[in-house]
């Protein structure tokens, strides 16, 4: 499967993503959603969590990939934008938490020196794996051991227990492959009691439906995967797709989409809204530039504040800033509500 | 008069019943609400249930609304269809044991 951008296909283009998502009929709008709870402009609370992409190049092209991520994407972030980012780290404390992502933020050359520079100035880092990459070549063999000595934390998709369910998504062996990645972060300690390694997975319906219940999933997933594999993990974060990228295909083609977004609307619920990850977080494109959070970024929707690029990185600006928002953002605020970190209520 | 019945958008109209008997709508809504939440069975074991029981009566709508549900709370294809076929083979029996009184009455009239 190739990206929609190899493809050359209309919804590459974010701009006719947001055609798509903001001129549909009769659909209540998501300030308006804000409004009445009192929540609009949307602003930050606080900056905790520095997110970055360090590119979109990935070993996979899951259906409902957000990123438009796969073999043949190659924006990947230098070495000299992680210089500027590490800057920024260390001028600012109160970011204690660096979450990497992609694509397969592993496939960037500069990935580990990167990560061994962000524990030097003793931050939690969180790496966004997509498990198959560790077996997907000789040369990411040793990563669990990497992880390990730089204490980083795990966070990994598997769709579903099962194989079928999960291949479906994410492409044929995805599944197998998964398996036998997770028990050799298992083999080093990950996920298992007292280790203090953490690795935790990560739940998306595979479908134009939304996350069931996290807590009830964790236990399905903890026995599936512990009886059928010995495989154990620590937390499941159930996420709700959002409608953006080559879910929104998705929901386009198989004539979901209306149905789809109604049903977001209708779960809208304001302890979510009041919970949404951009309101902690400041996500970094491969390029340098800021935005609000990672589907922003997709959608090429940049922060509104004189600052939108590293270089001339100003916390007083950002932190005043209103949050650019959405229909998108009715996948953050549905139900238990869905960020980085799973359910948000 | 409709050509038809059963139609996908009347399922979006359920809650409308309230339109000509509300307090009993109330009754009920508030009562179903109730049996589908987590007690001594658990909200997803209910909804393998409903799946089932949806089949046995034929409602197109509780098949519709179950199937997505069911799916949505982390069931996978081969435990469902198990579940029809748990609905199907009560019917099936249920069908068959009224033999019995098919075979009590001929017996009975028979020389
Ligand atoms: S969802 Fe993750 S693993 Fe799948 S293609 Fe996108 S970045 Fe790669
Ligand atoms: S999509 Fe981004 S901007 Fe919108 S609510 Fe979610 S995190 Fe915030």
């Amino acid at each position: 499967m190739k990206s929609l951008k190899a493809l050359q296909h209309a919804l590459s283009d974010s701009q006719y993503q947001l055609d798509v998502l903001e001129h549909s009929e009769g659909q209540k709008a998501f300030f308006d959603a804000l409004k009445e709870i009192g929540l609009y402009p949307l602003q930050p609370a606080a900056f905790e969590i520095f997110q970055v992409n360090v590119g979109k190049m990935c070993n996979q092209t899951c259906k409902h990939c957000h990123v438009d991520a796969g073999p043949d994407r190659k924006e990947i972030m230098s070495r000299d934008t992680m210089s500027e980012c590490l800057g920024i780290l260390r001028d600012h404390p109160e970011f204690e938490t660096v979450d990497l992502t992609g694509g397969a933020p592993e496939m960037n050359p500069n990935f580990r020196w990167f990560v061994e520079e962000i524990k030097k100035l003793d931050r939690k880092i969180i790496v966004r794996c997509n498990l198959t990459i560790i077996v997907a070549n000789k040369k990411y063999h040793d990563l669990p051991d990497f992880f390990k000595s730089n204490q980083v934390e795990v966070v990994s998709s598997l769709p579903f227990y099962s194989k079928s369910r999960t291949d479906r998504q994410r492409g044929d062996g995805v599944f197998e492959d998964s398996i036998q990645a997770l028990q050799m972060l298992n083999a080093v300690g990950y996920g298992t009691e007292n280790s203090g390694l953490l690795l935790n997975l990560v739940y998306n319906p595979s479908g134009a439906f939304l996350p069931a219940d996290q807590s009830q999933l964790e236990q399905d997933f903890k026995s599936a995967l512990f009886k059928d594999f010995g495989v154990m993990f620590n937390h499941l974060f159930t996420i709700t797709n959002m409608p953006i990228s080559r879910y929104l295909e998705f929901l386009l083609v198989s004539g979901n989409y209306e149905h789809y977004m109604q049903k977001l609307i209708s779960a809208f619920n304001p302890a979510a809204a009041k919970n949404v990850m951009c309101r902690n977080t400041l996500s970094i494109g491969w390029d340098g530039f800021i935005y609000d959070c990672d589907f922003n970024q997709m959608l090429d929707l940049k922060v509104e504040s004189p600052v939108v690029h590293i270089r001339n990185f100003n916390k007083e600006a950002l932190i005043h800033r209103n949050i650019v928002i959405g229909q998108h953002c009715f996948g953050c605020t549905a139900g238990s509500g869905s960020s980085c970190g799973g359910a948000t209520v | 008069m409709s050509q038809h019945y059963y139609f996908n958008e009347d399922l979006a109209k359920f809650g409308n019943i309230g339109d000509f008997q509300k307090p009993l709508a109330d009754k009920f809504f508030s009562w179903y609400g109730e049996v589908f939440k987590d007690g001594a069975l658990s909200a997803k074991e209910k909804s393998l249930i409903a799946l089932a029981v949806a089949h046995a009566v034929q409602c197109p709508y509780c098949i519709d609304a179950y199937s997505a549900d069911a799916f949505e709370k982390g069931f996978d294809e081969a435990q469902m269809m198990e579940a029809v076929h748990v609905a199907a083979a009560i019917r099936g029996g249920a069908s068959l044991v009224h033999g019995v009184q098919m075979m009590n009455k001929v017996n009975e009239i028979s020389m």
